[in-house]
């Protein structure tokens, strides 16, 4: 088995095929994505095959050491950050090109029009632990 | 309290209820809620007859579902009467289920999975842990594996070789949790091995204890990997060696060589050597042609490709390795490797860095990171 991360962005992927802000959805389209997102982890539950499913906030803060007894310092949000990250779902599968097909299911999710949006997720293999049986 | 016991006596307790009649995914089911009650009550009130305890309770277990199940005429059917332990009630179906645990319909991960529950005593939450997922998908993976297999007949022969696969899994692709998989995998493959002549489960169980011997020195401070030829190898386990060369001697001496028996050999010569130095890296080689021979592995070709570059020098390694797919995993680890055996560090410092790029687990990601480090500011 192997876990993958499939990212969701908010930005940095390349465009939707249908392509409508969220804010632009019915109410009615809107709760059938959710709706579909709910079935497709729990489908993946029932497989065996999922691991976890988190969203994330589109605001975020940039935090870095400053040395020795001083606070951190915190920059941010950065408009021009060319990628954000929506959320994530990690799946642990047989296979490379299961991965792929989940993804490709996921990215079929309903937006505008009830039309699947297509949207590029990013799949992440895990690293593993080492095996113990090298040479 | 004897948990070693109460995992030893799980498959023999399922094989018990299976003769009584219950189906193989119920009497699981049954003995797995058993096992959990029996975790929760023997700490303190320890039984005078584990394996009688452990019958009654799955039994209830299972009559209490079976009382659930929907249908009338099969709850009637069952419990119509608690049956006496019959003739047949000692008889060992441990090996049955290691056949069935490991069916060919399964996919490596379930069957790893229902071995680990139904042959080897875990718990759900164990093995969730050990494979770090949540505990409702494992269980979800553990009743979809049983659905698969519910058609085959218990007690049907099956093939060691698909067992050998699964355990070989557990044992080297363990991740580490709660529970030693690893152990555990040496403890199932004893276990098979007492039940079996088979000379590939004598190889396979040489493997794993030679490995394992070698576990205290196969990671320094942090988890670091220590590559085989920098261990002490002082901390590796003399008693274990001596073991998995025994069993691998009796094996070969049967002369059915397979390719577990061939990994062991090599792993007994690497133990064998008192330093580095000392490996007797042409026979080594000779070991890694059986392998390749019997198995046409890409893997194994790799590894000979190493071999070579140690037995015959890096010019040779390297001309071995130029005969295989560049995008086997590990290819470019090993053309840095002998880059550097051979003088030319600047490239072997480029290869190392390329290689932990594309590593698959940290572990070795960090060590080749650090060769290319090594390399960069030593040359500078």
């Amino acid at each position: 088995m192997a876990k993958y991360l499939l990212l969701k962005h908010y930005r940095g992927a390349p465009a939707a095929v249908n392509d409508v802000p969220m804010d632009q959805w019915t109410p009615e389209e809107l709760s059938a994505h959710v709706q579909y997102m709910r079935d497709f982890a729990a489908r993946l539950e029932g497989t065996g095959e999922f691991v976890d499913s988190q969203a994330l906030s589109p605001e975020g803060t940039f935090v870095r050491y400053d040395g020795e007894g001083r606070p951190p310092v915190t920059d941010g949000p950065f408009a021009e950050t060319k990628d954000l990250i929506a959320g994530w779902m990690v799946i642990d599968v047989d296979s490379h090109e299961r991965a792929l097909e989940l993804a490709a299911e996921l990215s079929a999710a309903p937006g505008a029009g009830g039309e699947p949006i297509h949207e590029w997720l990013e799949g992440r293999p895990f690293l593993t632990e080492p095996p113990t049986i090298t040479e | 309290m004897d948990e070693p016991l109460l995992r030893t006596l799980t498959p023999t307790v399922i094989g018990i209820l299976v003769r009584r009649g219950a189906c193989f995914a119920t009497a699981e089911d049954a003995v797995q809620d058993a096992l959990i009650e029996a975790l929760r009550v023997w700490p303190d009130d320890p039984p005078r007859d584990p394996k009688g305890w452990l019958v009654t309770v799955a039994w209830r277990k299972f009559l209490d579902a079976a009382r659930a199940d929907t249908s009338r005429r099969h709850r009637e059917a069952l419990v119509g009467g608690e049956p006496v332990p019959g003739p047949g009630e000692e008889a060992d179906d441990t090996l049955q289920l290691y056949f069935l645990c490991a069916h060919p319909s399964l996919t490596p991960a379930s069957a790893v999975a229902l071995t680990l529950r139904a042959v080897g005593g875990l718990t759900t939450r164990q093995i969730a842990q050990a494979y770090l997922v949540p505990e409702a998908t494992m269980a979800q993976r553990i009743s979809r594996a049983k659905r698969t297999v519910s058609s085959v007949r218990f007690g049907q022969p099956g093939d060691v070789a698909t067992v050998l696969r699964v355990l070989y899994l557990v044992f080297n692709e363990g991740y580490s949790g709660d529970v030693d998989l690893a152990a555990e995998a040496i403890r199932l493959t004893r276990r098979l091995a007492a039940r079996t002549r088979h000379e590939e489960v004598a190889g396979l169980l040489a493997l794993m204890l030679l490995h394992h011997a070698r576990r205290p020195a196969r990671t320094g401070p942090g988890g670091r990997l220590v590559p085989l030829a920098e261990q002490d190898r002082g901390l590796w386990d003399t008693r274990l060696i001596r073991e998995g060369v025994d069993v691998l001697q009796a094996a070969l001496a049967r002369d059915r060589l397979g390719e577990f028996q061939a990994q062991a050999a090599i792993a007994a010569l690497h133990a064998d050597a008192r330093t580095a130095e000392e490996t007797d890296w042409v026979q080594i080689v000779e070991w890694y042609d059986e392998l390749v021979r019997l198995t046409g592995n890409p893997v194994a070709r790799l590894n000979r490709a190493v071999a070579v570059g140690e037995a015959d020098g890096p010019r040779a390694g390297l001309a071995a390795l130029a005969e295989l797919d560049p995008s086997l995993p590990r290819h470019t680890a090993a053309a840095a490797y002998l880059r550097e055996r051979d003088g030319d560090l600047a490239t072997a410092a480029r290869l190392y860095a390329e290689a932990a790029r594309s590593a698959q687990n940290l572990a070795e990601r960090d060590h080749l990171t650090r060769q290319a480090a090594r390399l960069n500011t030593g040359s500078r």
